[in-house]
């Protein structure tokens, strides 16, 4: 948890804080989120901008608001979701899975690698990612912004080397060539925006826009 | 806005909610809280009716997940803010909303009333922060979070002082991280 090298930028966590990332995206950040106290503080202090924003302004409220709010209250509290605990999925990523590493349903998916599509909105993708050990990934030949998170083991590319809770943010940019290292297999999450859409606004979003 | 901070000690309408179930404490929460969530609802492009339904069950859920407020990480803006924001992306997407695993499980660890005290001042600088950056540059933060401009539009510098909020909320995180250790 406190070696972590490899982070989100500041545009990627804002736009989560604001909420206008695709399903996916926020499901990556939410993870490295869960295993990163750096990126935690940084979304913590940009969600401090929202309060302000809230703040600011006011609305006139229907006249029974109050009394409509408390039976809404009486009526009880929403069933609250157990939190699970793996040893390798992050809490949002188990939510996902519907249980543990041991639950997942991989399927091939070339040599040495398997996958497992994550269920979220089309808007983009998620999966898990199940690399051999020693196993090269050839380039994907991703479009826009991927970003792929470690979950065990580790891998190296032309950017550098990943561990658990690294997070790696690739733009279209970057032709990169995972390979996972000896040792462990390395499982990572995945996310992708589907070709087409969110083309031109991810891209942007993985740039450092703002310094702090 | 500062002001209204000033007032009212909300951390201890929280506890008086969470503790006692406070009905009195709540309405004050209310009063200050439900105008504000409904006006950020109708900015980010929902109608009249469909603000006042969903701010109804924001600030229900504010009541019952009242345990969960850690006032040195958040002031109650903030935490009622990321409520509102999870409720619209559900109303506006029917996406789900994942959110990082929350550290406040474990032995209770109750926050030096010093920590709440600082992040509370930290948070109002930002807010005064924000109200005096250039109109251009605020319009476009605004836009960001009111989700109708791309991010690409946005300047690179904000100017927002986030520095010292980021270090205080990282040693609240660090205080709860021990707490669980």
């Amino acid at each position: 948890m406190t070696d972590i090298k490899h982070h989100l930028t500041d545009s990627l966590l804002m736009a989560y804080s604001a909420g206008t990332l695709p399903e996916a995206f926020n499901l990556a950040v939410a993870a490295h989120v869960s295993l990163c106290a750096d990126c935690r503080a940084t979304l913590e202090g940009f969600d401090a901008v929202g309060g302000a924003l809230l703040d600011e302004a006011r609305e006139p409220l229907a006249d029974d608001s109050l009394a409509k709010t408390m039976a809404l209250i009486g009526q009880g509290a929403p069933a609250v979701r157990q939190i699970r605990v793996d040893p390798v999925l992050p809490g949002p990523v188990a939510d996902y899975v519907g249980g543990g590493i041991e639950a997942v349903r991989w399927r091939p998916a070339g040599i040495g690698v398997r996958q497992a599509i994550l269920p979220t909105s089309s808007s983009a993708t998620a999966r898990l990612l199940h690399i051999k050990a020693g196993v090269a990934v050839p380039d994907h030949g991703h479009r826009g912004t991927e970003l792929t998170l470690v979950l065990q083991g580790a891998f190296s590319d032309e950017d550098g080397h990943f561990k658990r809770g690294d997070i790696e943010v690739a733009t279209e940019a970057v032709e990169h060539t995972p390979i996972a290292d000896t040792g462990d297999d390395c499982i990572c999450l995945a996310v992708t925006d589907a070709p087409l859409r969110f083309k031109s606004l991810i891209p942007r979003l993985a740039q450092p826009l703002f310094r702090i | 806005m500062s002001s209204d901070q000033g007032q009212t000690n909300w951390p201890l309408q929280m506890e008086k909610i969470r503790d006692a179930r406070d009905e009195a404490a709540f309405a004050a929460v209310f009063a200050h809280f439900a105008p504000r969530v409904k006006a950020f609802l109708m900015r980010s492009g929902t109608d009249a009716a469909m603000a006042e339904e969903c701010m109804q069950d924001v600030m229900a859920t504010v009541w019952h997940k009242a345990h969960l407020f850690d006032p040195s990480r958040a002031t109650l803006s903030t935490w009622i803010f990321t409520i509102a924001r999870n409720r619209k992306t559900d109303m506006l997407r029917r996406d789900r909303r994942p959110e990082p695993e929350d550290l406040t499980w474990g032995p209770e660890a109750e926050a030096p009333q010093e920590d709440v005290i600082a992040l509370q001042q930290e948070t109002t600088k930002l807010g005064q922060a924000l109200a005096m950056l250039p109109a251009k540059q605020r319009d476009l933060i605004e836009k960001a979070y009111f989700g109708d401009l791309s991010h690409s539009e946005i300047a690179a510098e904000t100017g927002l002082p986030l520095g010292t909020i980021k270090s205080r909320i990282r040693m609240a995180l660090d205080r709860l991280r021990h707490a669980m250790g």
